[in-house]
């Protein structure tokens, strides 16, 4: 039942002792090794593992501490997931300011790797959000940290992957709606021109936008995909006022990955031709459109035993379509694809943290089934063009940058290491540093 | 609205239950050790919906502060609808072996004082007329095993008193029920390797509240352990003693 230690990318593996933390008014355990905080296991690669060492499992520490309701103000430990605060919030009309493609993230962990969301266009990171957070470190010391109190230590925390100490609880300020409901609209767009034609002409005037793209087409349809577009809808009173039920799960992982050439290229096909109309517009509860898969628990299984790859970056506005262009073609002739392939635009707002991944410029995630060697040498690929555009790859969901790329990609990383606590590390941190 | 008292609130399987409570817009009286996670368990379950929330400290092997605490909760709720006995340690079964002082400080924590309790709130419960009285035993009770039957044999005792409990009070329509949990991933069970056995606290508070409101006499939680406690129950002496459980 304890999936703890493990990452969602089910790769790789690391072997770890658990100390559960569940009182934030303690100081943090002796251990002869060092420790890193654990939340939910959401980050798909390493950067939430600390093999031979220890991890901090906060899944104990999720109490509500403060919910202002005229302000929309939520004070809450580190440890509660998105999903509770949504299931608290939304029907006292309040929403998440930013939330990531799952609710199933603590807030300690969204805070750790500064999380985005569709609306990024607009609202910008997590972090900008957060009004306060407290750090406890191995020294016994408390930081209640803002951007106005210890501001470096608020800056070096957000987006800093867990290594500055133990987020215990946090302060975040939540947005206004008016209804659990969204209106979408979904556009089918033919090529990447097409993608950056909707994105341009949408950000202004809806909240969130995302594309998906099919990454097994080639030629003249190459970066084909859907764009959806949505605002937080009015009331709806003749609406029931919950999601749908659902009881899909994955029971176990396959024996080989069921995500292969194949089935890729046919549930692309079919997912681009799922609407027959150019636009389709919809009033849809908040929780299919923004956690699709979290219909589906454990889906990270179906890549059977060996686990999976995601690669997220980030590359400059100037020049993006063909950079995206670029690593389309890479993907496609690699032939392996990716299974869902997402394509954004940032916006401009400043990310607050040192190592915060977000910046100006298209971002576009990808998921690979882990096939060793192939894999690697594919990501390599995508990085040599990521890198030579001036743009980064995204920690969180990164299993294997050489330290190389990881510096250069986040130039703060020499002065982030001053906060780093003396008894905290991760895999991710020793693997990039070396 | 429900009136609830939860003894050992602190654990991570009645802050569980007390937050199933609170989302029913109970009113909760907490008791346990630390008054500063009883004041952040408190804060927390008024947030989820708790129409109210009180707390008092105790220290369960103080035997003699038991009854004020009772008082003090009873004049808080006014009745009550559902008490919750859930403290509990997990004893180093070895250091349990090495020293009797331990094994009976050990016993007298996770059965005297629950047998205390229930005793102490039996005669309000009978008087009320009506209610449930729940306590937190274990399928550790069932049967001595080498490898916990210290804590095993407080259990079989909170076990075995609740049952007469439970025929005592049927009389006066209190029903007496008795949870009996196996593997739950809790802050007591840290050190262990965690298998497909192990339950989340929350899915053990569910079924706790199930009971509670069912007035169920004896549950296993998760269901599965009441056949395996039932084939562990029945294996013979001449082999239980030949194998390690």
């Amino acid at each position: 039942m304890s999936r703890a230690g493990q990452s969602w990318g089910r790769y790789p593996v690391a072997k770890q002792s658990i100390i559960s933390i569940s009182d934030r008014h303690q100081e943090l355990p002796a251990t002869a090794v060092t420790i890193l905080p654990y939340g939910n296991g959401r980050s798909y690669g390493d950067s939430c593992l600390n093999d031979s060492g220890t991890l901090l499992h906060t899944s104990h520490l999720d109490r509500f501490i403060r919910l202002d309701v005229a302000t929309g103000v939520l004070d809450c430990e580190a440890g509660a997931l998105f999903s509770e605060i949504l299931d608290l919030i939304v029907p006292q009309g309040w929403f998440l300011p930013v939330t990531p493609g799952t609710k199933f993230v603590t807030v300690g962990g969204a805070i750790a790797n500064d999380v985005h969301g569709k609306n990024h266009h607009r609202a910008g990171t997590l972090g900008r959000h957060v009004l306060e957070l407290e750090l406890l470190r191995s020294d016994g010391s408390r930081r209640a940290c803002s951007s106005i109190k210890y501001p470096e230590w608020f800056a070096a925390t957000i987006g800093g992957l867990g290594l500055t100490g133990l987020i215990t609880r946090a302060s975040i300020q939540l947005r206004r709606i008016a209804s659990p409901w969204m209106s979408t609209e979904v556009h089918r767009f033919d090529d990447l021109a097409g993608f950056f034609r909707l994105s341009e002409s949408s950000d202004r005037d809806y909240e969130y936008t995302v594309a998906w793209i099919d990454c097994a087409a080639k030629g003249r349809a190459l970066g084909r995909g859907l764009f959806t577009r949505a605002n937080h809808a009015p009331a709806h009173p003749e609406r029931r006022p919950s999601a749908p039920a659902r009881h899909l799960r994955v029971p176990f992982a396959p024996p080989i990955s069921l995500i292969n050439p194949l089935t890729l290229r046919a549930f692309n096909a079919m997912y681009y031709h799922r609407q027959r109309q150019r636009t389709v517009h919809a009033t849809t509860h908040y929780e299919p459109h923004f956690y699709p898969l979290d219909g589906i628990r454990d889906w990270n299984r179906i890549y059977g035993p060996r686990g999976f790859m995601q690669y997220q970056c980030v590359v400059p506005p100037t020049g993006a379509e063909d950079c995206i262009a670029r690593l389309a073609r890479i993907i496609g002739s690699a032939g392996g694809g990716s299974f869902l392939a997402v394509l954004k635009q940032f916006g401009s707002l400043p990310s607050p943290g040192m190592l915060s991944f977000p910046r100006p410029g298209a971002t576009l995630a990808l998921d690979f089934p882990n096939n060793g060697n192939r894999t690697l040498r594919l990501l390599d690929e995508l990085d040599d063009v990521v890198a030579a555009s001036g743009g980064a790859v995204y920690p969180a969901k990164d299993a294997r940058m050489s330290g190389h790329r990881f510096r250069q990609y986040f130039p703060a990383w020499e002065s982030f290491s001053q906060y780093i606590d003396p008894r905290f590390s991760s895999s991710f941190w020793r693997r990039v540093m070396e | 609205m429900l009136r609830v008292l939860i003894i050992g609130a602190t654990s991570a399987i009645a802050e569980a239950t007390a937050r199933c409570y609170a989302a029913r817009g109970a009113r909760i009286f907490l008791v346990a050790r630390d008054v500063t996670r009883l004041k952040d368990i408190a804060d927390d379950l008024r947030i989820r919906g708790a129409v109210a929330v009180d707390h008092a400290t105790l220290d369960v092997n103080d035997l003699s502060a038991h009854a004020g605490v009772i008082e003090k909760a009873w004049q808080q709720l006014g009745s009550i609808d559902v008490a919750l006995i859930a403290h509990g340690t997990l004893p180093d079964q070895l250091a349990c072996e090495s020293s009797v002082e331990t094994a009976l400080a050990e016993f007298a924590t996770n059965g005297t004082s629950t047998i205390a309790l229930l005793a102490a709130l039996a005669p309000g419960m009978e008087a009320q007329g009506r209610g449930v009285l729940a306590v937190i035993s274990s399928v550790a009770g069932d049967r001595g095993r080498q490898s916990n039957y210290l804590y095993g044999a407080a259990k079989a005792a909170v076990s075995t008193f609740a049952s007469g409990l439970r025929q005592r009070l049927a009389k006066a329509g209190v029903s007496v029920v008795t949870i009996k949990p196996g593997f739950v991933d809790t802050p007591m069970t840290r050190n262990f390797r965690k298998s497909a056995l192990w339950a989340k606290p929350d899915a053990v508070a569910r079924g706790i509240v199930r009971a509670a409101d069912r007035g169920s006499s004896v549950v296993y939680l998760p269901w599965f352990w009441s056949p395996i406690m039932l084939v562990i129950k029945h294996i013979p002496e001449f082999i239980f003693k030949r194998i390690k459980l």
